[in-house]
């Protein structure tokens, strides 16, 4: 119960959410809302454990990942941009495909012993600024290094680019940016595609550095759902991902370091003497995820947190203005 | 020809659209410096031929020529390269981006960076240039209409456009709006643009556009009138291809008792905004009461409150000294209010029902159409034939569902629903919108009709001509409340009140 580590951990384990969830900000900017974010990163984590222990580099593995994901959700692209189905729908069949396709291609993978991992290592001089250097800088993962450096850069590409003015008319209004010229289509297959490519970074994070192995779907463990979650959390908005998902990180490994001690805080720890206590606290992130997208659906909420005015609407050129 | 050359001209174009042919061999030809008006009833294929000078459609024939050099636009940016912006009737903005990010949108440079400080001084010289007012870095939502409409037409000079085409401007603005318009178009034609001005508004075409082009059924009916030695009559009888009467015949009569009373309403809109803020207003029997007002000050919410649709926070309706606030809908029809929504697709009718299902929605409970919890089919045809011949819906049969009618049928079928009701009182939004004039003319006189009968009846509408020659009372609305009540035709003063410059609140 050291909040050092509860916190290094979180900030570790928070990558996984964090580039995820930056993915499908991407995607929903762009108005494609994807809630095969689970499936995506499943796929993700699947093939780059086999691919580190195949090829015994795990970087291959990662690079593997962020393919494999990013094909993927083009078939989410192909149903909701050109064939116009139903985006709900679609997410959800991606999230089925993409778990029984890691689990049937994982079989047996999580007896086939430890492959090739990304290794953790300290930054010199930032390690050691007290509090912050042992949280942030000590003994992390690159991918989280990563993450640090992705957030506010998709942040400054989405309010301060040209191409991140027309990822956010795209989403809002894309009937306006078609009739400058902005072509819809592409750049919605593209978002998507940046997604899933995320999504699989994700998923890589877990298998290769946050907690190495493959455990079917346990890997992810819903952290897919939390991600979409926390979407609607950061309002959309790249710098308050990185908030939320630091934060539920924290929260997520807090949950598990208070099951561990005997005694918490001088007196008999609850958690640890009654199970169904410590699954109650488990459920906790998932049932805040379940408050936020319940929230989050309601109309008039959508619009004060700024959602994309076109999300989950499929363009199509001739209907224009309404 | 003239000494002024040609900057656009247009020669046989073809358009063919599934079962209708929309521009039938079209000359057109505008030149530099001029206002050109595109005349023609809705349907006409003026914005057909537009959209096709602006790359949006392809043309089945014919050719284009632009300053003097023959092209062919596959797509509105192509056209844009040529000079040729239009500005559409429903605004392609994105709300949520500012006036300069909206500006910017689409175009190649800035490549990455957006730099939008150096951007927004020079849409604000553009704007200063051509008298278009508007703050570079105000969010789109926060703009008025007439503000967004400058936005548009700043986008297209930002683009370089040489040639404005502009798609019923004046549909969303108010009067002095709309002065302020006609000012800067004509500021924009001394410095060399030249534009192209669709509508079908007989007087403003007269008041802006230096010559007129009248187009009917997808042809040219008259080409190259000039505005000046013309006169309203003519050019209308051009439009709709017989004489139009203007002065509709109002009878004078003296009203009745107060029929619908609305005291001291108070209403929020769909966002939880106040949008009715004490509102009160009377009309008698046998008295059309016009409620004029720009668009989004109330008028929707309170047509919703009378006929039970929204809920009122605070005041009464009453319908002859009964209360109406906040009672089921079924109610209010019950006590004989009639309501033509402002939409007639959606809600004034059921678009994929028949025609008889859509004219017995009102009737369909009470004999002889409903028996007990069946309805009976023959009653319910031969009703529907009845209507359909006397009020002259002309479709296939009543069977036909009611998404195929065209404006001015679908009109006189929600007409003929509520009509057949024989109502008390009436609430018409905006009955004559979109509608050609001869349909106008249809639901003028049927309004008036029902004058006589002695319904009390509230229109809504935005054309102040319309409100002008059927109402025999002018209340005008803003921001939720009755700012003035206008009895006599004093169109500056009904202006002043409309946009709320009138001191008098």
């Amino acid at each position: 119960m050291d909040p050092t580590i509860i916190l290094q951990a979180g900030v570790a384990s928070g990558t996984v959410l964090l580039f995820a969830t930056i993915g499908e900000i991407f995607a929903e900017r762009a108005g494609v809302l994807n809630l095969g974010v689970e499936g995506m990163m499943l796929m993700g984590a699947m093939t780059a454990f086999s691919v580190a222990l195949l090829t015994g580099n795990a970087w291959l593995g990662v690079l593997a990942a962020m393919l494999v994901a990013g094909l993927l959700s083009q078939l989410h692209a192909l149903i909701t941009i050109h064939l116009q189905a139903d985006q709900v729908v679609s997410g959800l069949a991606l999230t089925f495909v993409g778990t029984g396709l890691s689990l049937v291609f994982g079989e047996g993978l999580s007896k086939a012993g430890g492959g090739a991992l990304i290794e953790p290592f300290s930054i010199p001089l930032l390690a050691s600024i007290p509090v912050v250097g042992p949280i942030f800088f000590a003994n992390q993962s690159p991918l989280v290094y990563l993450g640090y450096l992705l957030a506010p850069a998709a942040w400054y590409y989405v309010y301060h680019t040209r191409p991140g003015m027309n990822l956010r008319a795209v989403g809002e209004y894309p009937a306006a940016a078609d009739s400058m010229g902005v072509n819809i289509y592409r750049l919605r297959y593209l978002y998507v595609f940046v997604g899933g490519v995320l999504a699989g970074l994700a998923g890589a994070t877990i298998s290769l550095a946050v907690s190495p192995g493959w455990f079917s779907e346990l890997t992810t463990s819903g952290q897919g759902w939390i991600a979409v979650g926390l979407v609607i959390f950061a309002q959309w908005n790249p710098l308050r991902a990185m908030f939320g998902a630091y934060a539920f990180g924290a929260l997520r490994r807090l949950i598990l370091d208070i099951q561990g001690p005997t005694v918490l805080f001088g007196a008999r720890n609850p958690f640890f003497y009654n199970p169904y206590l410590g699954f109650f606290l488990q459920m906790l992130p998932y049932a805040f995820t379940i408050i936020i997208l319940v929230l989050g659906s309601r109309e008039a909420v959508r619009n004060r947190l700024g959602a994309p005015a076109a999300l989950g609407l499929p363009y199509v050129r001739g209907e224009r203005g309404r | 020809m003239t000494d002024t050359p040609n900057v656009v001209t247009m020669r046989g174009i073809v358009k063919r659209f599934p079962g209708v042919l929309a521009s039938d061999h079209v000359d057109f030809d505008l030149r530099r410096g001029e206002i050109h008006a595109l005349l023609g009833e809705n349907g006409a294929g003026k914005s057909t031929l537009m959209n096709i000078l602006a790359g949006l459609y392809r043309a089945d024939a014919g050719a284009i020529e632009v300053h003097g050099k023959a092209v062919q636009f596959g797509s509105p940016r192509q056209a844009i390269q040529a000079g040729i912006g239009m500005i559409h009737q429903h605004f392609m903005l994105v709300p949520s981006q500012s006036v300069t990010e909206n500006i910017l949108l689409g175009l190649t440079h800035p490549r990455f960076w957006l730099r939008l400080a150096e951007n927004e001084r020079v849409v604000s010289e553009l704007g200063e240039r051509f008298g278009l007012k508007v703050d570079p870095k105000a969010k789109i939502w926060q703009l008025s209409v007439g503000e967004q409409q400058r936005v548009e037409i700043l986008k297209m000079l930002y683009r370089g456009a040489d040639v404005l085409i502009l798609d019923e401007p004046t549909a969303v603005l108010g009067p002095q709006e709309t002065e302020q318009l006609f000012k800067t178009l004509r500021n924009m034609t001394q410095q060399g643009k030249s534009i192209i001005f669709i509508s079908h508004k007989l007087n403003e075409v007269m008041s802006i556009a230096d010559r007129v082009t009248v187009m009917r059924r997808g042809r040219v009916t008259a080409a190259d009138v000039a505005t000046k030695g013309s006169t309203t009559a003519e050019l209308a009888r051009l439009m709709v291809g017989r004489d139009v009467l203007f002065r509709v015949h109002r009878e004078a009569q003296e009203p009745g008792p107060v029929v619908l009373q609305i005291e001291d309403l108070h209403a929020d809109n769909d966002r939880g905004v106040p949008a009715l803020r004490g509102l009160s207003l009377e009309v008698r029997a046998g008295e059309i009461v016009g409620l004029a007002g720009v668009a989004g000050n109330g008028q929707r919410e309170l047509s919703e409150v009378i006929t039970g649709l929204r809920r009122a926070k605070s005041g009464r309706v009453r319908l002859n000294g009964e209360n109406l606030t906040n009672q089921p809908v079924r109610k209010a029809i019950e006590r004989g209010l009639a309501h033509v929504p402002e939409d007639r697709n959606k809600v004034g009718s059921s678009p994929n029902l028949s025609l008889t299902d859509n004219l017995i929605m009102k009737q369909y409970a009470e004999e002889p159409i409903g028996r007990g919890w069946r309805l009976d089919a023959g009653e319910a045809a031969a009703f529907a034939n009845r209507l359909k011949h006397s009020y002259e819906i002309s479709a296939p049969s009543v069977e036909t569902q009611a998404r195929l009618l065209s404006g001015g049928n679908l009109q006189r079928l929600i007409l003929a629903r509520e009509i057949s009701t024989k109502p008390k009182a009436m609430i018409a939004m905006q009955p004559t919108q979109g509608l050609d004039v001869g349909a106008v003319e249809v639901v003028h006189n049927l309004l008036l009709e029902q004058r006589k009968q002695g319904v009390a009846i509230l229109l809504v509408s935005e054309e102040l001509e319309e409100l002008l020659s059927l109402s025999d009372r002018i209340a005008v609305i803003y921001e939720g409340t009755i700012v003035g009540d206008v009895e006599s035709g004093d169109v500056e003063w009904i202006g002043q009140l409309m946009t709320g410059s009138s001191g008098a609140l």
